[in-house]
């Protein structure tokens, strides 16, 4: 009985003794001053310093697009910082191509601000903002995607381009404990500056997507940042050609409102890639769509071949389906949005097909 | 038991290598060998932590352990003051050298989990060495450590273009090749005898 609580005694003091000098050394070492960072030339903000530079920038509301929220594992955060020499962390050289090495390019959630840094970072990071919605609407669009809408609240405004993403918070709960942050693709049209709608797929297990299937109520707060992106129709009067598979509709619904409002006719044609007719949605806006855009077509297609024998459209993979369908790539341009295996065998197409690879643009689910 | 401290740091080193003679740290040692600069920040590491951690733990283990006469509980204890001293560690060499922090990198946490040091402070226990013994102990098998990874880290290295069958690539080459540079060691044993 000695022996016993002598032991849990033992241990216990041991492991508080070192758990103590680790918090008293971390109190005395990782004391770090404050600094300054200039971000292009322009702008001067002063951080607390030991931060990764992902979170301090955060802090002074200048937002970096992560979609992983500072794990290292979408490779996204990436910033040009000029007066760093510090060697390229095992978490960042996966993520950075030779010529971004070169550049000085680093991935600001690994690197930890210590020293006064000089950085650049594309100029319309300025205007991404966090914002303040609530849920005003949830509509499963089939069995496993939602369209959520969130009403911007207060008086600011969403200032996006068609095809644009956001970053959605979500709060600690069952599944993860610290907040994480993911990106979706905003569906509506950029002309409501107040309400955006979102199309997320359930991803079994997925922090974000297990939260809005199955905890996301109406009504419910929101915080969001953004708009970040590449992601946009391109001002040229090429012939469009859209991809999309699952909730990958999410910006090409965007870019085709937007396309409607602004009167814009130019020859598209859109493939949209489903297993079954089970996977298909907003099948009836695509054909008020058409109507009123009389260059545009919608042509769906399933893959599953022994699925609805009455389907009477496209059947088979939606490479199949748009090899048959664009006989040349002369003045095409073509916008996917899809898993990464969809978006690689695509591409392999269309550039077989002459669209040379800068004219694709494309947004890959990470 | 009355043994020179530097006796017992060749001892360690070349007839004692903790590696090559006891088979302890194997997986770092063998995943960790393809590059020469990562396997000698790998040692480097290695060696600073054992020579740390292996006095810190006769001093947990003689004076409150022995005392209270729970002995047995050397093994959770001895790993929670790996664990610590590590983070420790990262924690001082982050902020006082950047360089060494780089060049250590991810390494210096997983070193808590590389049994050579553990099996150091637990061969230290077993030889009943004095506490002067144990640091020498310590920095002796963290040299021995560096010793093995460096030489097969070079071996690999000039192996590297040579076509191997396809059965024994990869983690079974350098299981061969640590195999034989064992036996290479063994001619060391007539120096120095210790156990």
């Amino acid at each position: 009985m000695i022996i016993f609580f002598s032991s849990v005694l033992a241990v216990t003091s041991i492991s508080s003794v070192l758990v103590i000098l680790i918090l008293i050394i971390d109190l005395i070492i990782n004391n770090y001053p404050d600094f300054e960072i200039n971000i292009n030339d322009k702008k001067k903000i002063t951080v607390e310093g030991g931060k990764p530079l992902l979170v301090a920038l955060k802090e002074k509301k200048i937002f970096i697009p992560s979609a992983c929220g500072g794990r290292g594992s979408c490779g996204y955060c990436k910033v040009k910082i000029k007066n760093l020499d510090t060697p390229f962390l095992p978490t960042e050289i996966p993520y950075l191509s030779e010529e971004e090495k070169k550049n000085n390019v680093r991935l600001s959630c690994q690197i930890k601000v210590k020293s006064n840094l000089d950085i650049e970072i594309p100029e319309s990071l300025f205007s991404v903002q966090q914002f303040d919605t609530k849920v005003v609407n949830l509509v499963d669009l089939t069995y496993d995607i939602k369209q959520v809408t969130l009403e911007i609240e207060g008086d600011q405004k969403i200032e996006f381009k068609a095809g644009q993403y956001i970053q959605f918070e979500v709060p600690p709960y069952k599944l993860s404990s610290e907040s994480v942050y993911r990106a979706y693709s905003i569906a509506s049209n950029p002309k409501d500056n107040k309400k955006i709608e979102l199309e997320i797929r359930l991803v079994p297990n997925g922090i974000c997507t297990t939260y809005v299937h199955q905890y996301l109520k109406v009504g419910d707060k929101v915080k969001i940042n953004g708009p970040y992106g590449e992601f946009y129709l391109r001002p040229t009067d090429a012939e469009i050609i859209f991809i999309a598979g699952g909730s990958g509709m999410a910006p090409i619904k965007s870019i085709l409102l937007d396309m409607r409002e602004k009167g814009i006719n130019r020859k598209a044609t859109y493939f949209f890639g489903a297993k079954t007719t089970k996977d298909l949605f907003l099948i009836d806006l695509m054909d008020e769509l058409m109507k009123d855009m009389p260059n545009f077509k919608f042509i769906p297609a399933l893959s599953d071949s022994n699925s609805d024998p009455s389907w009477k459209g496209e059947r088979g993979l939606i490479t199949e389906v748009v090899d048959k369908y664009v006989l040349n790539g002369e003045n095409k341009e073509a916008y996917l949005c899809g898993s990464p295996g969809m978006i690689n065998a695509c591409i392999s197409v269309l550039t077989k097909k002459g669209i040379p690879i800068e004219k694709i643009y494309y947004d890959k689910f990470a | 038991m009355n043994i020179s401290p530097i006796a017992i740091l060749f001892a360690s080193v070349f007839t004692g290598n903790i590696l090559l003679s006891y088979y302890l740290g194997m997986c770092s040692f063998l995943s960790i060998s393809s590059q020469m600069k990562s396997a000698v920040g790998l040692g480097i590491a290695v060696t600073f932590v054992m020579t740390i951690t292996t006095p810190l733990s006769w001093l947990v283990y003689y004076l409150i352990l022995v005392p209270l006469n729970i002995t047995y509980l050397r093994f959770i204890v001895f790993i929670m003051v790996i664990a610590g001293i590590v983070q420790i560690l990262e924690m001082i060499i982050e902020r006082f050298s950047q360089t060494l922090y780089y060049s250590l990198g991810i390494f210096l946490p997983l070193i808590t989990v590389n049994c050579a040091i553990l099996g150091v402070n637990l061969f230290m226990i077993i030889r009943q060495y004095s506490f002067i013994n144990s640091i020498f102990y310590g920095l002796g098998s963290g040299l021995g450590w560096l010793l093995a990874i460096i030489l097969l880290a070079a071996i690999k290295q000039k192996i590297s273009k040579n076509i191997l069958p396809k059965g024994v690539e990869g983690a079974a080459i350098s299981l061969i090749i640590s195999g034989i540079m064992a036996i290479a060691f063994m001619g060391f044993s007539g120096i120095i005898k210790i156990n």
